[in-house]
C-alpha cells in the first residue's frame, strides 16, 4: 500500500510500505494492507514505519490525522521531531 | 555653461546608480516571489487533504456542524489582524491593507471602536508604524516580526492563541486583513472573518461516492480536532499569502522605478548634449572672432 507523509511545510515521504503504526486520540494502532476506509485524530506520540524493502522509519508527532482509502494511507503530520 | 554640463553629468550619474539599485532590487524580489509562492504550493497537498476529510466527516454528519469556534455571539470586544511586511519600498501594497483594515473597522465595528474595544494585532512592521499612530486602537505587539520565520509551528502560536482568545471569549470577533496573492502584478488587500467561522466549507461540485469511512473517535469528536487544524491551515495561509504579495509589489514597484529612471536618463542625456552642443558652438565663435579680429588688425 502507499502512503503520503505531509507536513504543513512539505512533503516528508510517499511511497510503498507494509504497515505504519500510529498514536490515534484513544490508543495506538496498525495499519496494513486492505484495510477498511478509515479517518482518525492522532495525538502525540510515535509513528512507526515499516517501508516494502524492509526499512524503517521512525519519527515522533505532535498530533495529526490519518486517512486511509483504497490502499493508500494520508498521513497528515504536526510538531514533527526526527 | 561649463558648471551646467558637469551638473548635468553629476546628474546622470546618480540617476544611473539608483536604477542600478532598483534594477537589483527588482531582481532580488523576483528570486525570494518564486520562494514564497513555492512555500504556498508545497503547503497545498496538506490543506487540501484536510479539507477532503472535512468534507467527508460533514457529509455523514448531514452538514450539521457545531464547534466552539462557531458560535455567534454578541460582538462586544474585536480584534483585528492585520498582516503587513515589514519593509517598504513596495508600492502602495501595505497603505492598501492598513485602508482595508480601518475601512472594516469603520463599516462594520464603528460602535466598538467608539467603546474602545478594537484591538489591532500587528503582524509586519508596518502596520506596526502606522497603527501606533493611531491612540484609539488597542495594539498587540508580541508578533511583530513573525516574518523572520514563517514555518508553520511558528505561526501555528499565533494562531492558537487567536483561537484561545476567541474560545475564552476575550473576543467575540477576529478579522484578518492581509494581501491576497493573485498573481506577481495583482494583489489585492482584504479583509476576511477569522472568527467565528461563518460556515464550514465543503468543496462543492464534488459528488464523490461515499466511501463508508469508520471515523475514529467519532464524528464529532473528529470535528473537534480537525477544525483548529484547518483554522490554523487558514492563517498559514493568510501570512503565506501576505509574503509573497509584498515581493510581488516590489518587484513592480522596482520595475516602474527602473522605467522612471530610463524616462530621466533619455531626458538628462538630450539636456547634457544640448549644453554640450552650445558650449561648442560658443567656443568656435570666439575662435572665429578673435582670428577675424586679428586680421583686421594687420
Amino acid at each position: 500500500m502507499d502512503i503520503a507523509v505531509l507536513t504543513p511545510d512539505k512533503e516528508i515521504f510517499s511511497g510503498e510500505i507494509t504497515s505504519v503504526k500510529v498514536p490515534g486520540v484513544s490508543g495506538q494502532f496498525e495499519i496494513l494492507s486492505n484495510h477498511a476506509p478509515l479517518v482518525s485524530a492522532l495525538t502525540e506520540g510515535e509513528v512507526r514505519i515499516l517501508k516494502k524493502d524492509g526499512q524503517k522509519m521512525n519519527f515522533n508527532i505532535e498530533k495529526g490525522f490519518l486517512e486511509v482509502l483504497n490502499n493508500s494511507v494520508s498521513l497528515l503530520v504536526q510538531g514533527l521531531k526526527e | 555653461m561649463g558648471a551646467n554640463l558637469k551638473e548635468v553629468r553629476e546628474r546622470i550619474k546618480s540617476v544611473k546608480s539608483t536604477q542600478q539599485i532598483t534594477k537589483a532590487m527588482k531582481m532580488v524580489s523576483a528570486a525570494k516571489l518564486r520562494r514564497a509562492q513555492d512555500a504556498i504550493t508545497r503547503m497545498r497537498p496538506y490543506s487540501n487533504k484536510l479539507n477532503a476529510m472535512l468534507t467527508n466527516i460533514l457529509s455523514n454528519l448531514d452538514g450539521d456542524a457545531s464547534t466552539s469556534f462557531g458560535q455567534e455571539r454578541e460582538i462586544e470586544n474585536v480584534m483585528i489582524v492585520v498582516v503587513t511586511s515589514s519593509r517598504g519600498l513596495c508600492g502602495a501594497f501595505n497603505t492598501n491593507v492598513i485602508k482595508a483594515a480601518l475601512q472594516t473597522v469603520a463599516e462594520k465595528y464603528q460602535k466598538q471602536l467608539d467603546a474602545g474595544k478594537v484591538s489591532v494585532m500587528c503582524l509586519g512592521k508596518k502596520g506596526y508604524d502606522s497603527f501606533k499612530k493611531r491612540p484609539e486602537f488597542k495594539l498587540v505587539t508580541d508578533y511583530v516580526d513573525i516574518f523572520s520565520d514563517l514555518s508553520f509551528d511558528n505561526v501555528a502560536q499565533v494562531s492558537k492563541q487567536l483561537m484561545d482568545s476567541f474560545e475564552n471569549k476575550e473576543f467575540d470577533a477576529i478579522e484578518v486583513c492581509y494581501g491576497r496573492f493573485k498573481n506577481a502584478a495583482m494583489q489585492f488587500a482584504e479583509a476576511d472573518p477569522f472568527l467565528p467561522v461563518t460556515k464550514l466549507e465543503t468543496t462543492p461540485g464534488e459528488t464523490k461516492m461515499k466511501a463508508d469511512y469508520i471515523f475514529e473517535p467519532s464524528e464529532e469528536e473528529l470535528l473537534k480536532h480537525l477544525v483548529p487544524s484547518i483554522l490554523q491551515i487558514q492563517f498559514q495561509k493568510y501570512l503565506l499569502d501576505t509574503h509573497a504579495s509584498e515581493h510581488g509589489a516590489r518587484m513592480t514597484a522596482m520595475d516602474k522605478a527602473t522605467e522612471n529612471a530610463e524616462d530621466m536618463l533619455k531626458d538628462l542625456k538630450i539636456s547634457y548634449n544640448k549644453a554640450r552642443q552650445e558650449a561648442i558652438t560658443r567656443e568656435l565663435s570666439e575662435i572665429v572672432g578673435g582670428a577675424a579680429a586679428l586680421e583686421g588688425g594687420s
